[in-house]
């Protein structure tokens, strides 16, 4: 269905190519995942699918891309429209229209079906996406999953018979994330469609790959093969696989279910072992110290709904705290509360002894930082010095105490480098950094998993236990599991605004079925969360 | 029958207060006994009555313009303020039970603000800069600023008089009038749509149009979060200095999300042009500019003094012309369209009764002259006269026979009634939909309209086999 030939691309302003020696089909009915790095490649070898690069894209493609015996470099993406339909990272930025109705019928306009056979379309992938109820909805008032399902079902009334989507499910929280998964399923099953994605969550979608694209790194040749082959040489992996390498199984089991029925053996070996703690525990926080972020009470109300309601959350320093819940439940609205940005309705929000909205900016930098979700809002200059000097302007810290902690958090990034070219990860250390010149106690992350690969989060992980373990509060709103498991002692779920759990991570999270790790999933009733503790115990026990 | 006959509750002729009035006075099977004896013009009420408006039986845009337009000839052709309060009342009375809740509805409060702007700056100038209207009750005088000779026809201050006023106030009233009328229409028809009925040829501007109104709702989304993100910094978020600094980010967000959208646009299929035979290209081309050329000559013509005679026939041919090519152009893009509105019976009888409205008042304007233009000189107070105000009253129509807005129910005021029966009354019959009804404003937990679980997906499979017909 989809066929590279030798394919290699190289844009005008880049040293090397950013795609080389990419030689595969992906065969008709398959599901096919990309997996590797961040700037490694994924977004363009997408690309080149759709007709994207070089058409629109800039660039020069050698080598040949046939997609259902249609040559890319001969038709433009306009003329490949029929076959493939393509999503991308951000579903807001691909309607063209207001309403889901008009937007699921915009493309078969463009193609010029016949009005009968749109309307029959319509209904069709109304109901195929679970859409029907929402038909007449201004697109800008729904979910981040059920956009993510328009955005899907966009693409799918002009009967694509490649589906092609870069990140799917990394905006979503973990619920909305299976919604969109299994729809991508009955695609392949029911439809025959062949689709193609990238993302960075395997532990989401690899158990659905039926063909796995590795891209170890830039400028390296993609290797394909098998889900479970594959994941035994990739540098990236979700943690049950990491299990799998840990105790040894062939194949690797690549979804819950599998490694669930190998793991009678390991949950037998673990069972007599203290419940883990220690090196892969993160450290305990200081409970007596008082707490430098309070809130007693709080609801906040946006327009008419109270988007928080009687929220109490106190963090202690070296406390890690993961705000969890699904979209549009509170969290983001809940930290921006503590560096006002909302004033309370009722209910007190406190920092250290500060009330957030009534503080001078300049002042509640000491007190608090505040990662926002896109990194790159805190960032105005044009070079990783120049910001690091205003940081320590805006900050009344010593000069240079801004470009060592971007050493320390980001080794080998230029002075000169521009924010816009570093990668996700290194965009968000910088934004940290910057944050962190003026040491404010408590720390506030919003999703800042988001579109990071596994080694980028690693390091993240590692960063931010450092910074507990100096005895900063860190807040994190998450709806990355495994990131929760990792790094929070206590985690918080939000529902509609309330609190509906809150305890230390092992209790709240193992009892959620959305919101247990995998690890947790393998070997419950056993507490353990992350292979790191598995690792520990079983070094322990031999 | 209470829950049935409730989406009129808000219109004179609704039922409800009736029903409500037997159940005061104890009669409480009125319900039950009443249901089988309803008759012929029970059923024909029913009929007739306005639907809740759902895609299919939405009103066409044009309709509303029509009306709208209907109402503002009609203002435009009288001075006389109770008419034109009248007239004003009617549109914002319409306004109010048939708008929805989408962005464009809200303008119309901004319409009645300039409208009041209008009025009072109509004001200011009679006040300052005198008025040529003779009268005779000084209000008050002010000092009067001596100008030099060339300037002779200008006043600048000087004796102000109730007939002046009186005379600006009329003026200003009809052109506020005007405003409100262009603002009832623009809060109730879809832009979108609109458009949408527009001829192939000009599809680009639609598209634009559309793409330009998702994006301002972002724009300001962003200045927001940026503003906020300064905050983060430790920085001023408020004052013009936080406002400028964020907009070269947000210009470049935009820059990108446009770049995003037409690389989305591109791939799905945007531009496709059929191929039309050469011949057909280049007699449109000169059918637009010939045409072009013909509506300027004519217009000219007709402005001019000395064309009376040919102006009329060219400018009619230009016209004809450039439609012509407008058509012919159409034919290039091989687009067709998704479940255009259609123009029914109830877009006749809305547009019908603005048409109704100005063809009466432009008759009234022959038969009580003065009654439609009271003189300022000598003060009188100005009387309703009857047949106007009656031919006025039937630009109501709409608010009777136009379908309801389905989300009414979220909206305070007079609707609020109508809102919530709608609401019942969808849940009454079931196939009538109103989805989304009371609850699209409810940002938490908005997954819970997420639709049927994956088991009711599956009871529905799309039987068609994906490839199928990719004829076209």
């Amino acid at each position: 269905m989809i066929r590279f030939d030798q394919v290699s691309v190289t844009y005008d302003d880049d040293a090397g190519p950013a795609l080389t020696g990419v030689d595969l089909t992906v065969d008709e009915g398959e599901l096919c995942l990309l997996v590797g790095p961040s700037g490694v490649g994924k977004s363009t070898l997408l690309g080149t699918v759709s007709g994207l690069v070089p058409h629109f894209s800039g660039g020069t493609l050698h080598g040949t891309v046939t997609v259902a015996g249609r040559d890319t470099r001969t038709h433009r993406p306009r003329e490949l429209a029929d076959v493939v339909g393509t999503v991308g990272q951000d579903p807001l930025a691909h309607f063209v229209t207001d309403t889901v109705e008009d937007e699921l019928a915009y493309g078969m306009e463009s193609l010029g079906l016949p009005p009968d056979t749109m309307r029959r379309r319509v209904e069709e992938t109304l109901d195929l996406l679970g859409l029907a109820a929402l038909r007449e909805r201004p697109i800008a008032t729904l979910s981040g999953g059920q956009q993510q399902r328009v955005a899907i079902g966009s693409v799918l009334t002009a009967h694509p018979r490649v589906l092609v989507l870069d990140e799917p499910t990394s905006a979503l929280d973990p619920a909305a994330a299976e919604e969109v998964l299994a729809v991508l399923q009955r695609l392949v099953h029911d439809l025959g469609t062949t689709v193609l994605l990238a993302e960075h969550r395997l532990e989401r979608v690899v158990q659905y790959a039926d063909q796995v694209i590795v891209l170890p790194a830039p400028g390296e040749a993609p290797l394909v093969g098998e889900p479970a082959a594959m994941m035994a040489a990739s540098p990236v992996h979700p943690p049950v696989v990491a299990l799998g390498r840990l105790a040894g199984w062939s194949p690797l089991p690549l979804s819950v279910r599998d490694a669930r029925r190998r793991a009678k053996t390991l949950r037998d070996r673990l069972a007599p072992e203290p419940a883990p703690d220690g090196a892969a525990e993160p450290a305990a926080p200081d409970a007596v110290a008082p707490p430098v972020g309070r809130a007693e009470g709080l609801t906040v109300r946006r327009g008419r709904t109270d988007a928080l309601r009687g929220v109490d959350l106190a963090v202690r320093p070296g406390e890690s705290v993961a705000l969890m819940g699904r979209n549009g439940a509170g969290k983001s609205t809940l930290l921006s509360a503590f560096v006002g940005l909302h004033e309370p309705a009722t209910g007190t929000v406190r920092v250290g002894d500060a009330v957030p909205h009534r503080t001078r900016p300049a002042d509640l930098l000491r007190r608090v930082g505040l990662v926002p979700q896109e990194p790159r809002d805190l960032l105005y200059a044009d070079t990783v010095a120049a910001e690091c000097e205003a940081a320590d302007r805006d900050a009344d810290a010593p000069r240079g105490t801004c470009r060592a902690l971007v050493t320390r958090l980001l080794p080998g990034v230029a002075d000169a480098t521009h924010p816009r070219d570093l990668s996700e990860g290194q965009r968000l250390a910088l934004a940290l950094a910057v944050i962190l010149t003026a040491s404010p106690p408590l720390i506030l992350l919003d999703e800042p998993t988001r579109g990071l690969d596994y080694a980028a989060k690693a390091r993240l992980v590692e960063v931010l236990r450092a910074l507990a373990a100096d005895g900063h509060a860190i807040v994190l709103a998450t709806h990355d599991v495994e990131l929760a498991a990792e790094l929070a002692h206590r985690v918080v779920i939000l529902a509609d605004g309330e609190v509906v759990a809150d305890g230390p991570t092992a209790e709240v999270v193992v009892s959620s079925p959305a919101f247990a790790p995998q690890v947790a999933k393998v070997l419950a009733p056993l507490p353990y969360l992350t292979v790191p503790q598995v690792a520990h115990a079983l070094g322990a026990g031999a | 029958m209470s829950t049935d006959d409730s989406p009129m509750s808000d219109l004179p002729h609704g039922e409800a207060p009736a029903a409500a009035r037997e159940r005061a006075l104890g009669r409480g099977g009125a319900e039950r006994a009443t249901a089988p004896r309803e008759g012929r013009p029970a059923r024909v009420w029913r009929a007739a009555r306005a639907p809740v408006a759902t895609r299919a039986d939405a009103l066409h845009a044009g309709a509303w313009w029509v009306w709208a337009l209907g109402l503002a000839v009609a203002a435009s052709r009288t001075t006389n303020p109770l008419l034109l309060a009248l007239l004003v009342a009617v549109a914002g009375y319409v306004v109010a039970v048939r708008r929805t809740q989408a962005p464009w509805a809200r303008s119309y409060g901004a319409f009645v603000k300039i409208a009041l702007v209008v009025i009072g700056i109509r004001l200011v100038f009679a006040v300052f800069l005198g008025s040529p209207i003779p009268g005779t009750h000084t209000l008050f005088t002010l000092p009067e600023v001596p100008l030099p000779e060339w300037a002779k026809g200008v006043r600048l201050g000087g004796r102000v008089t109730a007939e002046g006023l009186v005379f600006a106030l009329y003026d200003g009233l009809k052109l506020a009038a005007l405003l409100i009328c262009v603002g009832a229409a623009n809060a109730l028809a879809n832009p979108a749509r609109l458009l949408k009925s527009l001829p192939g040829a000009l599809y680009e501007a639609g598209v634009a149009v559309v793409v330009a109104m998702t994006f301002a709702p972002h724009l300001v989304a962003d200045v927001q979060r940026l503003r906020a993100a300064r905050r983060l910094r430790g920085r001023a978020d408020r004052g013009l200095r936080a406002l400028l600094q964020v907009g070269l980010p947000v210009l470049e967000g935009a820059l990108e999300r446009s770049v995003a959208l037409a690389a989305a646009m591109d791939a799905r299929g945007y531009g496709r042009t059929a191929r039309v035979p050469r011949a057909v290209r280049h007699t449109t081309t000169a059918l637009s500019v010939g045409g072009l050329l013909g509506v300027c000559a004519g217009t000219y013509g007709l402005l001019a003094a000395e064309g009376a005679g040919y102006a009329l026939p060219v400018l009619l041919a230009g016209l004809a012309a450039a439609l012509g090519g407008l058509w012919l152009g159409g034919r290039r893009s091989a687009r067709s369209r998704y479940r255009p509105d259609r123009w029914g019976a109830r877009a006749w009888l809305v547009s019908g009764s603005g048409v109704a409205v100005a063809g009466l008042m432009i008759w009234a304007g022959s038969y009580a002259p003065t009654a439609l233009h009271p003189p300022a000189v000598p003060l009188t107070a100005p009387t309703l006269p009857l047949w106007p105000a009656a031919s006025v009253l039937l630009g109501l129509l709409p608010a009777l026979v136009a379908p309801v807005p389905p989300d009414a129910a979220a909206r305070p005021g007079p609707a609020r009634r109508s809102g919530a029966a709608v609401r019942s009354d969808a849940a009454g019959r079931g196939p009538v939909s109103a989805p989304g009804g009371g609850r699209r404003r409810t940002a938490a937990g908005p997954r819970d309209a997420a639709g049927p679980p994956p088991a009711s997906r599956a009871a529905h499979p799309s039987t068609e086999p994906p490839a199928k017909e990719s004829e076209r």
